[in-house]
């Protein structure tokens, strides 16, 4: 059967065709596409290496931001915590200086009021003695005209100053 | 009758067209040559015309003049090379158009060359016959013949192809794909990842080229024998010279790089009781070439069947004598020609597949 017996020429021309065709395709075809191909696929790889170093930094960075935050309120808080006491401590000493001052001053003040009051009232005391003695006086001249009414006057004052 | 007979011209001359076969010269207005619609149709003959070798292109028939494009005959002979185009032989195939040609005469009897006799048998050729078989001495044929021509122009379009894809590589750096190498490159992965390393292994680098090589090679002249149009058509893969290159490469690729552990599996199989060990070593030994020759003639069989079935198809017309046959020829041929797309692409990635897994069954290290 001619089908199934090969023909030397085309034995020939296919050795040399295909041969040919190995070399010139692996030299301006195959060499150039697998490198790069192989390049394009190192830097993918290199790229998803890097996207994942970059996720896992931007992670720290996060978690540590999130100390920093977590520090920074408590922080704040045991601030805000001393600042409280601080103001209670400062307004409790305050009210204490204050209450002191005040019954200082309440003090003084009752003192120098009960100095004036018994000034004042030495000095009405005084005045009035002065008044009595000089109505007394009045009296006692218009009343010391007559010796009864001296009389009766010096009795009602001796009688008055008893009262009194 | 006249009507049947311009219908019958015109199926044919379609038939021609659509069949797998194409080719055609200018001069081809030989008034001598019988016409094809005189002549009965055989199918077995048309499609062995077509599956075959030729030295020249037949396109189609016209007006019972064949078109075909002539193609160099190169022959070695006793008295060194000689060259004349095929349009020399005037169409003739059976040896009757003797060609005077390097002070030799030769003539065409069904595609082969011959010397010519001195004087044409019973049958008009120029060819000594016995027992109905040409007897007569032949001069080495190294013509460029249609399946020469055909491999020729497929080995252009697949550096076309392929270095068009790498200047895009050259232009781009290795930025993503863009053009054919956008359809190239999933390609090329595929055979490097999936064929060659997958089954070669460590060193399967060096073998890349090779397979790419290959597989393009055998899925390219796998589809362009489906285009039934000029300049396709050819049935190259489905040649057995051509397969038998193809097998040979693999067989003297895979036994020279054969390392230790194949070479002891072959000829003292370890872990096998001592007397089996000549009996197996001779298997093993046939196994070297039984393993390309499978590879041969799987190509060879499953493309040349493919060819011969879409033929036998569209014959079906003029083999029942009826133009109703026509759709049901039409629908079963566009299936089948359909299914020999799928065909093409496996029997590349078969061939190109286990040549890897022959590779690297023989450079496994011995594990033992």
């Amino acid at each position: 059967m001619d089908i199934i017996t090969p023909g030397f020429g085309l034995i020939f021309w296919t050795t040399i065709v295909f041969l040919l065709l190995m070399v010139l395709l692996s030299k301006f075809a195959w060499k150039p596409i697998l490198s790069a191909v192989k390049e394009r696929e190192a830097s993918i790889d290199k790229a998803l290496e890097e996207a994942q170093s970059a996720r896992a930094e931007m992670q720290n960075l996060t978690s540590s931001n999130e100390q920093l935050l977590k520090e920074a309120r408590q922080e704040r808080e045991s601030i805000v915590k001393e600042a409280r006491v601080a103001r209670d401590k400062m307004v409790a000493e305050a009210k204490d200086i204050a209450s002191g001052e005040a019954e200082k001053i309440m003090t003084a003040a009752a003192a120098q009021i009960e100095g004036a009051k018994m000034a004042a009232v030495t000095e009405l005391k005084n005045h009035v003695a002065q008044i009595a003695v000089d109505m007394a006086e009045k009296v006692l001249r218009s009343e010391l005209k007559d010796p009864a009414g001296q009389k009766a006057s010096i009795d009602r004052a001796l009688e008055d100053v008893k009262l009194n | 009758m006249n009507d049947t007979m311009t219908f019958k011209q015109l199926f044919f001359g379609l038939l021609t067209l659509c069949s797998v076969t194409v080719s055609a010269s200018t001069d081809s207005h030989d008034a001598t040559q019988t016409t094809e619609s005189d002549a009965p149709f055989d199918p077995r003959e048309m499609i062995m015309e077509h599956v075959m070798d030729s030295h020249s292109w037949h396109i189609m028939d016209w007006n019972n003049y064949a078109v075909s494009v002539p193609l160099p005959v190169i022959l070695w002979t006793e008295e060194g090379l000689v060259a004349f185009s095929s349009s020399k032989f005037h169409h003739d195939t059976k040896g009757h158009h003797v060609v005077e040609a390097g002070g030799q005469r030769f003539v065409n009897h069904h595609e082969k060359i011959y010397y010519a006799s001195q004087a044409a048998n019973h049958d008009g050729a120029f060819v000594e016959m016995r027992d109905g078989l040409a007897v007569s001495a032949k001069p080495v044929d190294m013509s460029i013949t249609k399946t020469v021509a055909s491999l020729l122009f497929s080995a252009v379009l697949l550096m076309w192809i392929f270095f068009a894809s790498a200047k895009n590589y050259r232009r781009r750096g290795s930025a993503s794909p863009r053009g054919i190498a956008s359809f190239t490159e999933p390609l090329i992965v595929f055979v490097r990842d999936d064929i060659a390393k997958a089954n070669i292994g460590k060193h399967y680098l060096r073998f890349v080229p090779m397979l790419l090589t290959m597989f393009f090679f055998i899925w390219l002249n796998n589809l362009m024998g489906l285009i039934p149009f000029f300049p396709f058509g050819a049935n190259v893969t489905g040649n057995i010279a051509v397969t038998l290159v193809l097998a040979v490469i693999v067989m003297l690729v895979t036994n020279v790089n054969g390392k230790k552990a194949y070479w002891q599996h072959i000829f003292w199989m370890p872990g096998i009781p001592g007397w089996v060990k000549p009996l197996l070593s001779l298997v093993e030994f046939i196994g070297i070439f039984t393993k390309p020759f499978s590879l041969m003639i799987r190509l060879f069989a499953n493309i040349t069947a493919g060819h011969i079935i879409v033929l036998s198809l569209v014959s079906l017309v003029f083999i029942f004598e009826t133009a109703w046959v026509g759709p049901a020829s039409v629908l079963l041929t566009l299936f089948i020609s359909i299914l020999e797309l799928l065909v093409a692409a496996l029997q590349a990635y078969i061939f190109t597949l286990l040549t890897a897994l022959y590779i690297g069954t023989a450079m496994q290290e011995d594990h033992h």
